[in-house]
């Protein structure tokens, strides 16, 4: 069995600030975590603490049911794939992904025959007897990850592994991980700071934040039902958009009141949620997909307004609008043909079902 | 002289370039001149100070003791023939080879000792172990021989007190062999050290991590991280220093000249014994270039090594 | 794959293992390092350390071999006072300071001149002029010294500080000009095309771009060429013979080993005021140093 259980993991660097504040996680077998949030927010320190790499200021690690805060990295029974891919200059594709199992004096035919299966799971077939300097970047990544694969570790840990390729080998080296995962069930824990590989490729997100834990989920969970305005505002490109409003009553129900004058009626079954923010300054949240231009579905909440556009850019299945709404610049996703141009006026419908309401104070999502 | 037409040449016309040389060849022809000019004085020193004199060792090597007239070979034969030659070669060889290897093993374990240590505190102890290769070589083996000097050595009068017999260091000839071969590398080590440690920087700490996950102990880092990527800058550092430990000069002449009764001679200064004390200068050109078949097959494989080294882009 | 592997983990089962604390391990490396080090740099320093007691022994103290020779009974400077009036040794340190100014400037120029041409102007045999400099250096004066003997007597400068001034240079300048070839090629070519097109002639860029840009490696070239020049040896004996005429190095072992009395004191405390110039500079300027050590073999 191989959970990882991160409790309480503090880590300071010679005695300053701390870098990682106190982190709770708990990984089931065979599961695909990720860590992801912006430079700085303590992924990779926490990635490389479960690694041995660095030691902890304070917390304990487990791995496989073993306490494993003393043990060397050697003895933790993980393997590492770097973001610099890290293999070995001076030996060839086969040794490079036989080193681990050399120094475990493994037979000659055993470590044979892992290197020659994980080859064929990545395709490297030809490439073994290849230095790295003759590989691509692509190629080396996979023999990175194959030589992860043939020690059969306990855990997968990535740190920022396509960071170094070019946008079209990262979409294609995305899809051989999440296949590579659904061959070798390991337990991973992978680091990056792209929000979509984030949602791609994991079964539980963890956002983090300033050595925090934002949120941990599933990709549905952290889209949806975001928790915090990071949350929110991290996952999802176009980011969702932020409007500070006021809740009004008007007529028998509640409505938000924008800086502008526009109100946007909040539909029924969400009125009893915001009971204790009534009269009170929010942020409203709401997603570009949810502003968009009016599909007649007969459907209720949809508040509908004409807005003047600044910016369009037309992306082929769909155009972004970008308007005011309130003081602030809103993205809305609207279909191409009912589109205006630039400073033109035009119909758009808000899709107020989806609103998130959010304490500015707190931020948290309501 | 004015040149009244020039003036009445339409504006759109190019005025010609105030330098002269136009075209591309005046261009090329210029530039090869000026090389030329800027590296004459290296070719003109170089050329007579270093390359002329060594042809000419060759010629000299070849006369007979008061150079009137050719001898061909006769220097060579006679130096083959004499056992103190023969102790010669046997102690430039033991010397420089020993020497070199002592250099490369401690130079490489303190490069390790001042990698584990913080950079700042690394500054320190680079400065202090550097010292010996700064102070001028000749002052500092006369600083040796002090400590060396058989009735008032201070190194004797610790060995007293730790109930070890008095050496005497310079005049048997297997100590005095240690000595030379002690102080040429307390002299030579910081070179090693300091190359070493460069080397051992511009190793990738990632490397090191991932053979860490792979589970490399300590001594499998080492060697098979450590030492594969250092690989040619060791064995260039160790070409380089025999070349110039083959042929030193100051220590010997300093330490034991020689003795006792000849016995530790090494190329440089039995030369200089031979060729400037006694005045048979061909035959001191002659000793000289027996050093001649080591150095060049060195400096062969210094110069490839180096030319490899700019060729790899790692 | 999941066959292969789970049949395999036999093989990698292993027994379980107490660890010590891995910050501890660390500690204990750390201070290891430390004490390592510590060994060696005492070890290294003793030599020049009893060189400095010994000079501040008098002779007395020195001839009469009483108590630990390690420490000064009776500290006193008379060695060196002795030395500064003693006017052969005044002779000997300008003549150094002498030859090795003259030295330093001939070599400099040269090795910038030539680098300069050899890295920048491309022309025919540059390439091979390049490998032919560093190969000079490998050639070593033990070599040369007994031709160069000869050519020096038809010059009819033996026994003149003039024929250092001569030779020296040519320990210098293959290694000066190899170190300035490195730091000229990491100057981009644009610098040099932007002040062509600014209306620079060669002298010019090299002037005012190429000897300010690559000043650090200009100030190590420097430092070795005045280490080489301060330092040598073998060419002083070889050449010299009269006091008037004698570097540092020389003049103190043939000058203060009269007859078969060594004035050890007189002799350690005259070669610590030899070898001061190059610590002192070597104190001041360790960077620099370092980096021209570095330069030789590590710069392609």
């Amino acid at each position: 069995m191989a959970q990882v259980s991160l409790r309480n993991i503090v880590k300071a660097f010679d005695g300053g600030e701390p870098v990682v504040k106190g982190i709770n996680l708990e990984i089931s077998d065979e599961e695909f975590v990720v860590l992801v949030g912006p430079s700085g927010c303590g992924k990779t320190t926490t990635l490389r603490m479960v690694a041995g790499l660095e030691e902890l200021t304070s917390g304990e690690i487990w791995i496989g049911g073993d306490l494993v805060n003393d043990v060397p990295p050697r003895d933790r029974d993980i393997a590492m794939v770097f973001q610099n891919y890290a293999l070995y200059p001076h030996m060839t594709v086969f040794e490079n992904m036989a080193f681990g199992l050399k120094l475990r004096r493994f037979p000659r035919e055993e470590i044979k025959r892992r290197v020659t299966e994980a080859a064929r799971i990545l395709d490297l077939g030809g490439l073994l007897d290849r230095k790295p300097r003759a590989l691509s970047g692509g190629q080396r990544q996979r023999v990175a990850m194959g030589r992860a694969i043939v020690r059969n570790p306990k855990v997968f840990l990535f740190d920022e592994p396509l960071s170094n390729l070019d946008a079209k080998l990262r979409v294609q080296m995305r899809t051989e991980i999440k296949r590579v995962h659904q061959t070798v069930r390991t337990t991973t824990i992978y680091v990056t700071h792209d929000q979509v590989e984030a949602m791609t490729l994991a079964d539980r997100v963890v956002v983090m934040n300033r050595g925090k834990i934002e949120q941990v989920g599933t990709p549905h969970e952290l889209y949806h039902h975001p928790r915090t305005r990071f949350v929110a505002e991290f996952i999802g490109s176009p980011a969702m958009n932020f409007i500070p409003c006021r809740v009004i009553k008007e007529a028998e129900s509640w409505a938000l009141r924008l800086s502008d004058g526009v109100t946007l009626p909040i539909p029924r079954e969400r009125v009893e949620r915001y009971a204790t923010f009534k009269e009170r300054n929010v942020l409203l949240g709401i997603r570009p997909e949810h502003v968009s231009n009016h599909k007649p579905d007969g459907r209720t909440g949809i508040a509908q307004l004409n807005v003047k556009l600044e910016v369009t850019e037309p992306l082929g299945m769909e155009t972004l609008v970008y308007f005011q709404l309130g003081g602030v610049e809103v993205c809305g996703r609207v279909e191409p043909h009912a589109a205006a141009s630039a400073g033109q006026v035009m119909p758009i419908a808000i899709d107020l079902n989806h609103m998130h309401l959010i304490d500015p104070e707190t931020e948290l999502v309501m | 002289m004015a040149d009244s037409t020039s003036l009445s040449l339409p504006a759109t016309q190019a005025i010609p370039a105030r330098r002269s040389g136009g075209g591309l060849k005046g261009v090329l022809r210029r530039r090869a001149i000026v090389g030329a000019l800027m590296t004459a004085p290296l070719i003109a020193l170089l050329g007579g100070l270093v390359a002329y004199p060594a042809v000419y060792a060759i010629y000299l090597s070849l006369l007979s003791r008061n150079m009137t007239h050719f001898v061909g070979f006769h220097n060579f034969i006679l130096l083959l023939r004499r056992d103190t030659f023969h102790m010669v070669v046997f102690q430039s060889a033991l010397f420089a080879v020993t020497a070199v290897i002592f250099k490369a093993v401690i130079g490489f374990t303190l490069a390790h000792l001042m990698h584990n240590v913080p950079s700042r505190r690394q500054r320190v102890f680079r400065g202090l172990l550097l010292l010996p290769w700064v102070i001028p070589l000749a002052l500092s083996t006369l600083g040796w021989w002090w400590l060396f000097e058989p009735t008032s050595s201070a190194l004797n009068w610790l060995l007293v007190r730790i109930g070890l017999p008095p050496q005497d260091w310079l005049g048997d000839p297997w100590t005095a062999r240690f000595c030379m071969i002690l102080v040429n590398t307390w002299w030579g080590e910081p070179f090693f050290m300091i190359m070493y440690l460069a080397a051992l920087k511009s190793v990738p700490e990632q490397l090191f991590e991932a053979a860490a996950i792979d589970g490399a102990s300590a001594w499998q880092k080492l060697r098979y991280v450590t030492l594969p990527m250092m690989r040619n800058i060791i064995s260039l550092t160790m070409l380089f220093s025999l070349i110039v430990t083959f042929a030193n000069f100051d220590i010997v002449r300093i330490l034991t000249n020689g003795g006792p009764v000849n016995t530790t001679h090494i190329f440089a200064t039995y030369a200089f014994q031979v060729g400037i004390q006694s005045g048979d200068i061909p035959l001191g050109a002659a000793v000289s270039l027996f050093m001649l078949p080591v150095l060049a097959i060195s400096s062969f494989f210094v110069l490839r090594g180096i030319s490899r080294r700019s060729q790899e882009a790692m | 794959m999941q066959k292969v592997l789970a049949a395999a983990e036999a093989i990698e089962a292993k027994p379980r293992r107490r660890y010590r604390s891995l910050s501890r391990q660390r500690r204990w490396a750390l201070y290891g390092s430390y004490a390592a080090l510590a060994v060696f740099v005492v070890m290294f320093l003793v030599p020049p350390f009893y060189m400095l007691i010994t000079s501040l022994k008098s002779s007395a103290e020195i001839s009469g071999q009483v108590g630990n020779p390690w420490i000064v009974h009776h500290p006193t400077l008379e060695n060196f006072v002795y030395l500064i009036n003693y006017a052969p040794f005044r002779r000997y340190f300008l003549n150094t300071v002498w030859v090795t100014a003259c030295v330093v400037v001939i070599s400099m120029v040269i090795s910038i001149l030539a680098a300069f041409g050899l890295s920048r102007i491309r022309f025919w045999g540059s390439e091979l002029l390049a490998t032919g400099v560093f190969f000079t250096y490998l050639v070593p004066e033990s070599l040369l010294f007994i031709p160069l003997f000869q050519i020096l007597s038809k010059l009819g400068l033996i026994n003149n500080t003039w024929a250092l001034v001569l030779v020296f240079p040519t320990l210098a300048v293959p290694f000066c000009t190899w170190i300035m070839i490195g730091y000229f090629s990491s100057i981009p070519k644009e610098l040099d095309e932007a002040a062509l097109i600014d209306g620079a002639g060669w002298f010019q860029i090299l002037l005012r771009i190429f000897i300010p840009v690559a000043m650090p490696g200009i100030i190590a070239a420097t430092i070795f060429a005045f280490t080489i020049s301060w330092g040598d040896f073998l060419y002083p004996l070889a050449y010299l013979y009269t006091s008037d005429q004698m570097v540092l190095n020389v003049g103190i072992i043939g000058d203060l080993v009269r007859g078969d009395v060594y004035m050890w004191g007189k002799i350690m405390a005259a070669a610590l005021m030899a070898a001061a110039p190059p610590v002192i500079v070597y104190v001041f300027l360790m960077d620099y140093y370092v980096a021209g050590l570095t330069a030789g073999a590590t710069k392609g």
